[in-house]
């Protein structure tokens, strides 16, 4: 999905974190005069190396550490006037290892917080399974307990219990990086599509550059010593870097990575090398190309070939080569696009609809111009917002 | 005569069944020290072991008073509680309750100690209130331990409830004793056949209420 689609739905800010320091009484400053206005409804994303404060920033927020200095508005209103109880219920915590509570079912500890405001046992439970399903826990799982779970499945529990008394905060501390990358990449889609429907503000705490530019909406780069280096959109994170220190921190290819926020709707496409698994002769050697979508009968693709090992008539799939991994324009970002066409033996990336048929071809050539021309425009929206 | 043989000699005999001195009256009298002496200590033991062990402070301190505890001589204190107090039910119920109050007290501070804190943590972050955390977070989890303190405790008290006799108080101490004294060795030992039985029984109860108190989720099985 082309990140650029997903923003705020509301420019307000929820959560004003003004000219705050952390100083721990043995003389560390974990936090060190920060600042950020966290927008409502969508997700802020805290990154740094290891020790630079993002689980103290975090904490300082439900009041688990209290600031040294500064002051934390929500709402408008100083965190530390309201009741710690209040606050906290209005607030999903999520940790690392999930932490739930081992001696209960997994739908009591999903229900544990609608129990703690007074909900009726049968109430809560209710939620609690309507929860599960929510973030695609199977039903057959309520009863189990923790240890009977996996850790995916435990973090997905841990989300759950977050979310039951619906809050409308949601902090997360490294949830999912403590499962392998096939289970986190689920987990972040999984949070992605919760958060569409749900338009939580969430405060996601990681150390993992790539998972904070997929799911932030505004990325907040830290370093060592409690300070900020850089807050901006993931996209603007990797066209201009504020210093060495974030560019550094980026990592490579910036580039191709950025290549994620710009839709690929716009390319253009061609029909012209696109052929019938039952093309006639004529229809092989019409097109001006050096290679040859075949298609079967219901428009999905099969491979490429050139056309001068095509037989009308005899076409056999199994010897065409590789179309790679296809691309839906509107979905999927450049990025996808670019990648299909390089993986592609002719050079081309295949377009198809949302149901797998081919709706053209684009070629390397093509998507080099709309690169340059997303790249120029991004150029130009800087320098209206500078 | 080998011991089996007093020991058949000493349950066989009617007269042991029936009366202050029978097998059934002792019995009682020596699981209500038990009972008494093991409520007391666990009233004392349980509320410091797991208030401190939550907070996780006084470890040092509960460990002095733990090992000072179990340095007393039972039968000592006995003596000077005696000589101080005069007979009586107090006198008894002291050295049993200092007897029994570290080993409750070590393991249910271990116990808490040794609680997984991410739950812990997850429970403060969801807005729960410091008792509730205690009771229903990290009782359930550490109840395994607690109830093995709770059990050693109770089966040194059951052994050690002999010495009751001694000052002429009842209990299976009775027929030892009294036995050692009238040099009837069909009774000594048919008491510590008591005593000894009263303490498996005490394991299995144990067992049992660990079986049902303790969570299927935090027993893995
Ligand atoms: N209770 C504490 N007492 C003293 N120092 C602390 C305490 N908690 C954290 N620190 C220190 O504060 C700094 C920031 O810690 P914090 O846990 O916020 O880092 P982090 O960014 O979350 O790191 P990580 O990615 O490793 O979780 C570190 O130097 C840490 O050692
Ligand atoms: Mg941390």
């Amino acid at each position: 999905m082309a990140k650029s689609l997903r923003q705020p739905e509301g420019p307000g800010v929820l959560i004003r974190i003004d000219s705050v320091t952390k100083r721990y009484p043995d003389g560390t400053v974990a936090v060190d005069r920060l600042s950020l206005e966290i927008p409502d409804r969508s997700i802020t994303v805290l990154v740094g190396p290891s020790g630079c404060g993002k689980t103290t920033t975090l904490r300082m927020i439900n009041r688990m550490v209290d600031p040294s200095e500064g002051t934390i508005l929500l709402d408008g209103e100083d965190i530390q006037r309201q009741p710690v109880t209040t606050l906290r219920r209005s607030m999903g915590y999520v940790i690392q290892n999930a932490g739930l509570f081992q001696h209960r079912t997994i739908v009591d500890n999903i229900a544990t917080v609608p129990r703690m405001l007074g909900w009726g046992k049968q109430k809560a439970r209710a939620r609690a399974a309507e929860l599960m399903e929510r973030v695609g826990l199977d039903a057959a799982l309520a009863k189990r307990y923790p240890y009977q779970l996996s850790g995916g499945q435990q973090q997905r529990v841990g989300v759950a219990r977050a979310l039951a008394a619906d809050p409308p905060v949601l902090l997360m501390d490294e949830p999912f990086s403590a499962v392998d990358p096939v289970v986190r990449k689920g987990l972040q889609d999984e949070l992605l599509r919760i958060q569409d429907e749900l338009g939580k503000t969430i405060i996601f705490v990681t150390h993992d550059i790539d998972e904070a530019i997929k799911l932030g909406t505004m990325v907040a780069v830290m370093r060592t010593g409690g300070h900020l280096a850089q807050y901006a959109p993931p996209a603007e994170l990797l066209s201009s870097p504020a210093d060495a220190f974030v560019e550094d921190f980026l990592g490579g290819d910036r580039g191709i990575r950025r290549l994620s926020f710009f839709p690929s709707a716009r390319l253009e496409l061609t029909s012209d090398p696109v052929i019938p698994l039952d093309a006639t002769a004529e229809q092989i050697a019409a097109p001006d190309a050096p290679y040859l979508l075949v298609t079967d009968p219901n428009g999905r693709p099969l491979g490429w070939s050139e056309p001068r090992d095509l037989v009308a008539g005899d076409i056999r799939p199994e010897r065409l080569l590789s179309y790679g991994r296809p691309f839906v324009p509107g979905t999927d970002s450049l990025r996808a696009a670019l990648d299909c066409a390089v993986l592609s033996p002719a050079g081309w990336a295949v377009a198809v609809d949302t149901g797998g048929r081919v709706t053209g071809v684009v070629s390397q050539q093509t998507i080099g111009e709309a690169i340059r021309s997303a790249h120029a425009a991004g150029r130009d929206d800087e320098k209206v917002a500078g | 005569m080998n011991v089996l043989n007093f020991v058949n000699a000493f349950f066989s005999d009617s007269a042991h069944w029936h009366g202050y001195d029978g097998i059934p009256t002792r019995l009682g009298e020596h699981v209500r020290y038990t009972l008494e002496a093991l409520a007391l200590a666990a009233a004392i033991g349980l509320p410091v072991g797991l208030v401190t062990g939550h907070y996780g402070r006084g470890g040092n301190a509960l460990s002095l008073v733990a090992t000072a505890g179990r340095a007393l001589p039972s039968f000592g204190l006995l003596v000077l509680m005696t000589t101080l107090l005069g007979f009586g039910m107090l006198p008894v119920m002291i050295p049993l309750v200092v007897l029994a109050v570290p080993p409750i007290l070590v393991t249910t501070y271990e116990a808490m100690r040794s609680v997984d804190p991410s739950p812990v943590d997850a429970a403060r972050g969801m807005g729960m209130q410091e008792s509730r955390i205690l009771l229903q977070v990290e009782l359930p989890v550490a109840l395994p331990l607690i109830l093995s303190g709770l059990r050693s405790a109770a089966i040194q008290i059951v052994s050690t409830a002999t010495i009751a006799a001694y000052v002429s108080l009842g209990g299976l101490g009775r027929y030892i004793v009294d036995g050692l004294y009238q040099r009837n060795y069909e009774k000594v030992v048919g008491g510590a056949t008591l005593v000894a039985v009263l303490a498996l029984v005490t394991l299995a109860l144990f067992w049992a209420v660990a079986r049902v108190a303790v969570s299927p989720g935090v027993r893995r099985r």
